[in-house]
């Protein structure tokens, strides 16, 4: 399932990596706490989350993730921004609460196929 | 001269709503004694209220008393900020209270109990201290330097609220003046865990909550006196300024 296609079903708005949008997304991980995070999610998920501190571009390119989708609407930090120019990593904004973003992204990866 | 000081710079008093109601300015001040600690940070979350009391309690006796605050930034990182007195304090709390959202719930969180040093009960403070600010870590951390004061990142080996758990590891930016760990790593246990920290001090404190956990852990401090000037310069092992290991 190439990014794009969950970008448009969700209405995500493209904070970085409008050009990124062909990554292939093989699973999903909700968390907000960095250390679980780095531990627990694997090489191609779509990252949910909350946290909008720099670091999670750092933990997004360590861990290969596909991108990051914050939830509620809340807009990465500008710092965070410049990190991921720097290392190619899509943030995605959802409007929706990080329980249905993740239900929908769910949905579609299990429905559609990974 | 030089001298080791006995130094717990994380000690909650009645005022953070998760800590005992006996861990009042007097007695406080009491077990410290008691212990044999030669310098106490007081650190409340969020808050600085009852500061002024416990170093009150304090007049006459050897205990040595820095205004401290357990800080939450917005990650939910929790972080001390160590002053000399609460008055330098003061800016930041005021800072931190305007960005601290809620209104305390006692009944689910705990009362938070301001005490004086006759062991009666000023009032209570009705800001939602169990709570984290709205504010950025290192935005708090900026802060706190540009008032004079040391910031130190709590408890980095516990699982929730530390900066370890929260964002994964140390952020570059403005950095720490120390990092604490838990009684239960302490510093050798620290030192075997995060060797990727070599470059930083390490302290460790008691983070008591309950008048019994006072005692439980301390930082040996090679230094001329009890001042945060003087601390600041152990950190850093300026002038035979140390931590003991």
């Amino acid at each position: 399932m190439d990014l794009a296609t969950i970008v448009k079903a969700l209405g995500l708005k493209i904070r970085h990596g409008a050009d990124l949008l062909d990554r292939n997304v093989t699973g999903g991980f909700t968390g907000d706490l960095l250390s679980d995070v780095m531990a627990h999610s694997s090489e191609g998920d779509l990252w949910i989350t909350r946290q909008i501190h720099q670091n999670i571009i750092a933990v997004a390119s360590l861990k290969d993730h596909a991108g990051i989708v914050l939830v509620q609407g809340n807009e990465p930090a500008a710092d965070t921004l410049e990190k991921a120019a720097k290392e190619n990593v899509p943030i995605l904004v959802s409007d929706l609460s990080g329980f249905e973003t993740a239900g929908k992204i769910y949905e579609i990866l299990n429905v559609r196929g990974g | 001269m030089l001298k080791v000081f006995r130094c717990d710079l994380h000690v909650h008093t009645c005022l953070s709503p998760c800590a005992e109601l006996d861990m009042y300015p007097r007695k406080l001040v009491e077990r410290c004694l008691a212990v044999g600690l030669d310098a106490v940070a007081i650190c409340d979350h969020n808050a600085s209220e009852n500061i002024a009391w416990v170093r009150r309690c304090a007049e006459g006796t050897p205990l040595a008393v820095l205004a401290g605050m357990e800080i939450a930034s917005r990650e939910e990182v929790h972080l001390l900020a160590l002053f000399d007195i609460v008055e330098e304090l003061l800016p930041l709390q005021e800072w931190i209270s305007r960005h601290l959202p809620g209104r305390n719930d006692e009944r689910r969180f705990g009362c938070q109990a301001i005490v004086n040093d006759r062991d009666e009960v000023e009032g209570f403070c009705d800001r939602l201290l169990i709570g984290a600010t709205e504010l950025p870590l290192q935005a708090i951390v900026e802060r706190i330097h540009d008032l004079g004061g040391l910031a130190v990142a709590s408890h980095i080996d516990r699982e929730s609220f530390s900066i370890l758990s929260q964002l994964g590891f140390i952020v570059p930016g403005p950095p720490f003046d120390a990092l604490e760990l838990s009684p239960e790593t302490g510093i050798r246990g620290g030192r075997i865990r995060y060797p990727e920290l070599e470059q930083f001090s390490f302290i460790t404190s008691s983070d008591a909550h309950h008048i019994r956990d006072i005692g439980r852990a301390w930082t040996d401090v090679r230094m001329h006196a009890v001042t945060v000037k003087e601390l600041s310069m152990a950190f850093r092992k300026r002038q035979g300024r140390t931590i003991e290991e």
